[in-house]
């Protein structure tokens, strides 16, 4: 990331100390005169949209350590005595708890622009890859996380999702109780559920730091999906994008604040309220919003272990996708047909989400392992496919040409009408 | 080029690789304490068993007590739910294993196999499926039924429908007098 600086720095103590260590020169390279495209949409915010959900979940998680007790005899209270003893415990908490919800949102969002503008593609694989990493340990994460205020919903959560891995066929019973230490979900198992959820942000964030040295080696990819050709195509990074990121940052803390403060249990469940009780399984089981989709795959299959195998390679088809899409244009913009398939395949996964919270009966299964097929299809028959039937639209020459000239995408609609008034 | 790959090895060969070979063997081996930590601890072990009255359990009625941290359901099956049990053809069923751990493995799933004395049926109360507690007569078979997931169980607790791939767990248990059993 630290190339040998080319920077003079004026003030003699900086440059001794940047000629020792160049870290002034590293964030002035990487942050203030990054070159980065000059047509990024507001899409392109919730990177650090993302980033800042994640630094908002460390601080607040450390602080609810300090009051939080991993035991089952006294987790359930010590939550409530956050909410109800410690200075802004309540506060601190409907942080933390929406903090997971909008830190999915942000990035759920944020896979989606990459599907949509095709920044998965060469040369950002590793990049990408990077992504589907983060998005697996923030699963883990977060499901650990549910699990320790020890209410009927994390035991049985817990229970329910160690249980996937007595699937395995011979060694799936094993595996479990080693991963339970004990004969169900108990003690130690909210014990060691506490000591990683602690550790994983932490891996999480040397996940980010290598995800964005990953993404400034290539550099940003754009709306037109076109490389940068000259500097022209750039702008430094600060002061242009890191205003409007913050810009947009506001804008989501609006709605983040808006949850905690005024719906601070809407997305949670009022089952969790009611503490842990390991012989009575609530009537109607669903994760948290953000597992649904892979919820629906998971009960969509009638065999136990094709279910499991089929909710990991949802996750899987993304981790191989950039070999998945054959077309050499990045850009759903100039895709007329793979534009089409990408807002199917957002309604899919819109439906599983919607069908991960409904019992598993009836027309909720049929629908469910319809949509879960087409999940599959979009990603293996459908993909590799349209890279090879489909015509795209003409590219422009460079992003400046698409900016200021017109040819394409909004932008140059834009400037289009700008030139009729 | 030739003659040097040709060459015996020397000391200072065989040096690098005894000392690699200790140096992974060591980090092995001291690799095994800390995934075994994770196991079930001596103190988990040591509530191995329990044992039960069965006295104040009327005919057509069941508890539910805690061993090992699982619900075991012990219910008193009334002559009805025994028939039903029995009328069920061999080839009905999905499991076709009784999953009693008191008989040899690959016993058949016969009713006789699954309640020691038929009018009690002692079953570890957790879907095989992911681990929920199912609710008593309920669902197709009127044995049990898993909320969670949509498994139903008959009268014997053996898995008819629903994505559970085996009947429910059968204990090991022993029957200390007509009105006592201990579970494990």
């Amino acid at each position: 990331m630290a190339g040998n600086t080319t920077y003079h720095y004026k003030n003699p103590v900086v440059r001794w100390f940047d000629s020792r260590l160049p870290l002034v020169s590293l964030v002035r390279a990487q942050l203030y005169d990054f070159p980065t495209p000059k047509n990024l949409n507001y899409f392109w915010t919730f990177g650090g949209i993302a980033a800042i959900c994640l630094v908002v979940q460390l601080v607040s998680g450390i602080v609810l350590a300090m009051h939080y007790t991993p035991h089952v005899d006294m987790a359930f209270n010590s939550v409530e005595h956050i909410m109800r003893d410690v200075n802004y415990g309540w506060f601190l908490r409907y942080l933390h708890a929406n903090g997971a919800s909008f830190f999915f949102i942000a990035v759920y969002i944020h896979i989606f622009r990459g599907l949509y503008y095709g920044s998965y593609k060469a040369p950002r694989e590793i990049l990408w890859m990077l992504g589907v990493l983060i998005l697996l340990a923030m699963m883990a994460t977060a499901f650990m996380g549910y699990v320790l205020p020890w209410g009927q919903m994390s035991f049985w959560g817990a229970t329910v999702i160690t249980n996937l891995f007595s699937a395995i066929p011979i060694v799936g019973g094993t595996i479990v109780e080693w991963l339970w230490g004990g004969f169900a979900v108990g003690n130690p198992t909210l014990n060691r559920f506490f000591s990683l959820h602690y550790l994983l942000p932490f891996v999480i964030f040397a996940l980010v730091v290598l995800h964005v040295w990953a993404l400034h080696v290539p550099g940003n990819n754009n709306p037109t999906g076109v490389e940068v050709k000259s500097a022209k195509d750039t702008v430094p990074f600060h002061p242009y994008y890191t205003i409007k990121d913050l810009f947009a940052i506001i804008v989501f803390m609006i709605f983040f604040l808006g949850f905690v403060f005024y719906a601070p249990n809407m997305l949670g469940h009022p089952d969790n309220y009611t503490p842990a009780n390991p012989l009575v399984t609530p009537a109607h089981i669903v994760p948290e919003w953000y597992f649904l989709p892979f919820y629906a795959i998971l009960r969509a299959i009638p065999d136990k272990l094709g279910g499991v195998i089929a909710m990991f390679a949802s996750i899987g088809v993304l981790f191989i996708l950039p070999w998945l899409d054959t077309s050499k244009v990045r850009s759903a913009t100039f895709r007329p047909l793979y534009k089409q398939f990408f807002w199917i395949l957002l309604l899919v996964c819109v439906g599983l989400t919607y069908l991960g919270g409904k019992p598993p009966e009836g027309g909720y299964v049929i629908a469910a392992r319809i949509l879960t097929a087409y999940y599959f299809l979009h990603f293996l028959v459908i993909l590799p496919l349209l890279g090879l039937f489909e015509t795209p639209k003409p590219l422009p020459a460079s992003i400046s040409e698409s900016v200021l000239k017109g040819g394409s995408g909004k932008p140059a609609a834009a400037a289009a009408q700008a030139e009729k008034r | 080029m030739a003659t040097s790959d040709m060459s015996e090895p020397t000391r200072r060969d065989f040096l690098y690789i005894a000392t690699g070979a200790v140096g992974v063997v060591g980090t092995a081996a001291a690799v095994w304490p800390f995934v075994d930590q994770m196991n079930p601890d001596a103190s988990v072990q040591a509530l191995a068993s329990i044992e039960v009255n069965l006295d104040a359990i009327e005919e057509g009625s069941a508890i539910t007590v805690l061993w090992r941290g699982k619900p075991v359901f012990i219910r008193h099956r009334t002559g009805k739910e025994i028939e039903e049990a029995r009328a069920v053809p061999m080839d009905e069923l999905r499991d076709p294993l009784a999953e009693n751990a008191n008989l040899p493995a690959g016993s058949p799933a016969t009713d006789e196999n699954r309640a020691e004395k038929p009018e009690w049926l002692v079953m570890v109360g957790v879907c095989t499926h992911l681990g929920c507690v199912p609710l008593g007569q309920q669902g197709d078979f009127g044995g049990w039924f898993c909320p969670c997931h949509g498994s139903h169980y008959d009268t014997a607790g053996r898995i008819r429908k629903g994505p559970a791939p085996r009947n429910l767990d059968v204990p090991e248990y022993t029957f200390l007098s007509d009105t006592t059993i201990r579970v494990g």
